[in-house]
């Protein structure tokens, strides 16, 4: 039998996979953004994103907005739960936003807009990252909403998630600027690249070994039998991940880079599933306690089933378009 | 309590802020992206050059306009969740879906094409290019749709069914709920407003460059194009709106009774309260100027028919009277000013004086924000006439809010005013620059200055702007 909220489950993980990813990286361009050369070196960068950063950013509504539709309690509890967090990201989304147009429209402060940019970005990042470290280590429900204070989620566990993120997004940056951009720039971010994967791999172990620390449950999902033989797969196959990873970064692969950050994050999602399930709230509110009812799910399914390849399609051809090196032809 | 009491102001105030603030951009945006649309379609099939120059002056205001936009409106997409969590926890098996069709109907489409709109004109040729000017502008439209239907359940709910838990559930089929009674005239009233928003901006543009140039082929061209906009839409809009306010009779009486300052009840034909200071103390209207037999006439078609005033109801079953009998006036009264406008406009046509009377265009440029103004001042009306419920005569808004401290929504609510005022303002000051620039032949595009050579031959045939592609458009300075 098909069960509807393992299906929504999965919906809400992929738009919060393909959201991390894909606006990971233009957010990862904007930690890095200092780092790189006022004038082209930065021009090329913003380009080279300017054209998809908004699609990208919709997956966020995707997330937020189906975690209200498939799973409302799940939504009522978590965002008050972290509330100064989400206003943070929010407010970072802001300031990074407007910086693709205003900076090109006042030369002049330029410099304003660029700091707009990198801040926004780190300040979003860094909420995000908090948000998923306040999730992990558990939210105070009583009946059916959040009964904690405003500053519960601050912890040094969820400032460790939140820098892993930091760094998680700047190592997506780097490889997308490998990808897109070339000369000096590009070998820039092959530096880039090595630094923040290396950051990246340290904090996954870190945040993983904690994990364990933090709930008597996670520990079992990871290191009782059975659950051991499949979850010590994620360990094992992230260690050849990030083996190939520097292989190709010394081996100057342009496209390699970018597609083994992403493994990298697809194995960290995997991880979290194998931590957080079957709850949504670890170890208070299940997906199923969570779920709306059936008649919504399918209604939304039937809307997800006739759009979502659509929007695959045109989003994968919104980036064929502007294929190729940023600054070699076409849309500086 | 009393603590309780504060955390609720300051969410309504937050929400209140934060929506009014999102809803300028797409206000404008809507009737903008149809605008720009228009332009490349008369383009494409004329090939007039004018055409093509407007269509890049106004896609550099709209690549502002929809980034902020796009980021006030993410906020939006939250504020149920941080705010209102008790309310999305019991209405989001219902709304939750219509908002998720939303995000994948309209902001992926939207957000799909936008990159190819701005930047790839080069890069996909004029008809598909065309085509995503068109899906933008569809996506837009279809945003309205959904986020519209929300609103109208939550004020004229319908086809729900009560859960065990308290939450409102789907009933049999989807139909009524998106469909329900206020949703086709709040729909209609409120992209009419769009279009009416953008013309007459677009409109003040084009009377301000006409002020400077009377000989201005690109700002008598806008000029001309918002005006028949606005003189067929204005009474279109007024007969909408009329209609909108019956259903609103039909569905939330207390609404009506608070626009039009009705506290007593009249058996025998209610006068319409033109003018008057609502004394919600004294519940009665001071100073009134009445019109007798008006609201009568107006909501039931016979002068005499009897009319149940405000103090029929029970206090708290009332909204806030005085914010709903301006706020209905404010957006009354601009409405008819742009009607005159729309027939003063018809007049000048008519006697050749469209691109020659400084007083007309005067008044166009006075009435450029006055759509803002209206838009805004009707959903006042309509969002405070529903109180005190968020889903009417079923939740009240004391009862949907979040358990949250009064400091933390305060803390955010100061970082939502100091921030937006501060960003939306510059971006709004961007705007005014770009759009005090002429519009001149060989207009470039949202690409222009730093972003690199911009132009390839065949699609741009005007000279090209900007040599060196070094500054881009130092607004107002070199150009015409």
């Amino acid at each position: 039998m098909i069960d509807l909220t393992v299906i929504w489950a999965f919906i809400i993980a992929f738009a919060v996979f393909a959201y991390v990813v894909m606006d990971g990286f233009d957010l990862g361009i904007g930690i890095l953004f200092p780092t790189l050369k006022v004038g082209q070196g930065r021009n090329r960068a913003m380009n080279s994103i300017a054209p998809v950063w908004d699609g990208n950013e919709t997956w966020l509504v995707l997330g937020g907005g189906g975690l209200m539709a498939a799973f409302p309690l799940a939504y009522a509890v978590i965002l008050p739960a972290t509330y100064p967090l989400i206003i943070a990201m929010l407010l970072g989304l802001v300031f990074r936003g407007v910086a693709f147009e205003f900076r090109w429209r006042d030369p002049g402060h330029r410099a304003l807009w660029d700091l707009s940019f990198f801040g926004g970005s780190v300040i979003a990042a860094l909420a995000q990252g908090m948000i998923l470290g306040a999730l992990l280590q558990g939210i105070d429900v009583t009946g059916r909403s959040y009964d904690g204070s405003w500053w519960d989620w601050l912890t040094p566990y969820t400032l460790l998630t939140g820098v892993g993120v930091v760094a998680g997004y700047s190592l997506l940056g780097a490889c997308w600027m490998i990808w897109k951009l070339e000369g000096d720039v590009q070998e820039h971010a092959y530096r880039l690249a090595f630094r923040a994967a290396l950051a990246t791999l340290l904090l996954m172990g870190a945040v993983s070994a904690y994990n364990l620390l933090l709930l008597p449950d996670y520990r079992e999902r990871w290191l009782e039998m059975p659950n051991i033989l499949f979850a010590s797969q994620v360990p094992l196959l992230t260690a050849i991940v990030a083996g190939a990873f520097f292989y190709s970064l010394k081996a100057r692969r342009q496209l390699m880079p970018f597609l083994l950050a992403l493994a990298l994050f697809l194995l960290g999602m995997a991880g979290l599933g194998v931590t957080i399930w079957p709850y949504v709230v670890p170890d208070q509110i299940t997906i199923w306690d969570a779920a709306a009812p059936e008649s919504s799910q399918i209604f939304m399914l039937v809307g997800v089933a006739l759009t979502l390849p659509l929007i695959l399609a045109y989003t994968a051809w919104a980036y064929w378009v502007f294929r190729g090196k940023v600054g070699h032809e076409g849309y500086h | 309590m009393f603590a309780e009491a504060d955390a609720l102001l300051l969410a309504r105030i937050q929400f209140a802020f934060t929506v009014s603030f999102h809803f300028i951009f797409p206000a404008f945006s809507i009737g903008l992206a149809s605008y720009l649309a228009v332009l490349e379609g008369l383009w494409l099939k004329t090939n007039k050059q004018v055409y093509l120059d407007l269509f890049r002056y106004w896609l550099k205001i709209f690549a502002i306009t929809f980034a902020m936009g796009v980021v006030s409106g993410i906020v939006m997409s939250y504020q149920f969740g941080t705010n209102w969590s008790v309310f999305s926890d019991l209405a989001g098996p219902v709304i939750g879906p219509l908002m998720a069709y939303e995000v994948l109907t309209a902001f992926f489409l939207e957000a799909g094409f936008l990159g190819v709109m701005l930047f790839g004109m080069n890069r996909v040729g004029k008809k598909l290019h065309f085509f995503a000017t068109l899906m933008v502008a569809i996506g837009t439209f279809v945003s309205a749709f959904w986020i519209l239907s929300v609103n109208s359940w939550m004020q004229t709910p319908q086809g729900h069914i009560m859960g065990e838990n308290g939450q409102f559930l789907p009933g049999e089929s989807w139909l009524p709920i998106i469909f329900n009674p206020s949703f086709p005239f709040r729909l209609v009233h409120t992209v009419t407003a769009a279009y009416l928003t953008t013309a007459l901006v677009v409109g003040a543009v084009g009377a301000w460059h006409l002020l400077r140039d009377r000989a201005n082929v690109h700002a008598r061209k806008m000029f001309s194009m918002a005006m028949w906009m606005i003189a067929l839409v204005a009474p279109v809009q007024i007969f909408v709106g009329d209609m909108h306010g019956l259903n609103s009779w039909e569905h939330q009486r207390p609404k009506v009774l608070a626009m039009e300052g009705h506290y007593e009840s009249y058996p025998d034909g209610a006068p319409f309260i033109l003018f008057g200071l609502p004394n919600e103390k004294e519940e009665r209207v001071d100073y009134a100027v009445e019109l007798p037999g008006l609201t009568s006439l107006l909501l039931e078609h016979d002068i005499n028919a009897p009319l149940e005033g405000l103090k029929t109801i029970p206090a708290d079953e009332r909204p806030p009277v005085a914010v709903v009998f301006w706020s209905f006036r404010i957006m009354v009264g601009l409405g008819v000013l742009m009607l005159t406008l729309g027939v003063a406009s018809l007049f000048a046509r008519w006697r050749k004086g469209l691109y020659e009377w400084p007083l007309l265009h005067r008044f166009a440029l006075v009435m450029g924000p006055a759509g803002f103004v209206a838009v805004i001042a009707g959903w006042v009306t309509t969002e405070v006439g529903r109180q005190p419920y968020v889903i009417y005569g079923l939740l009240r808004t004391a009862d949907a809010a979040s358990p949250l401290a009064a400091p933390a929504i305060a803390a955010s609510l100061l970082a939502f005013v100091v921030i937006y005022f501060a960003v939306f303002g510059a971006g709004t000051w961007y705007i005014l620059r770009l759009m005090n620039a002429a519009p001149h032949a060989g207009e470039s595009g949202v690409e222009a200055g730093e972003r690199g050579p911009i132009r390839t031959a065949g699609i741009t045939p005007g000279p090209a702007q900007n040599p060196g592609g070094s500054t881009p458009l130092p607004a107002g300075r070199g150009d015409t």
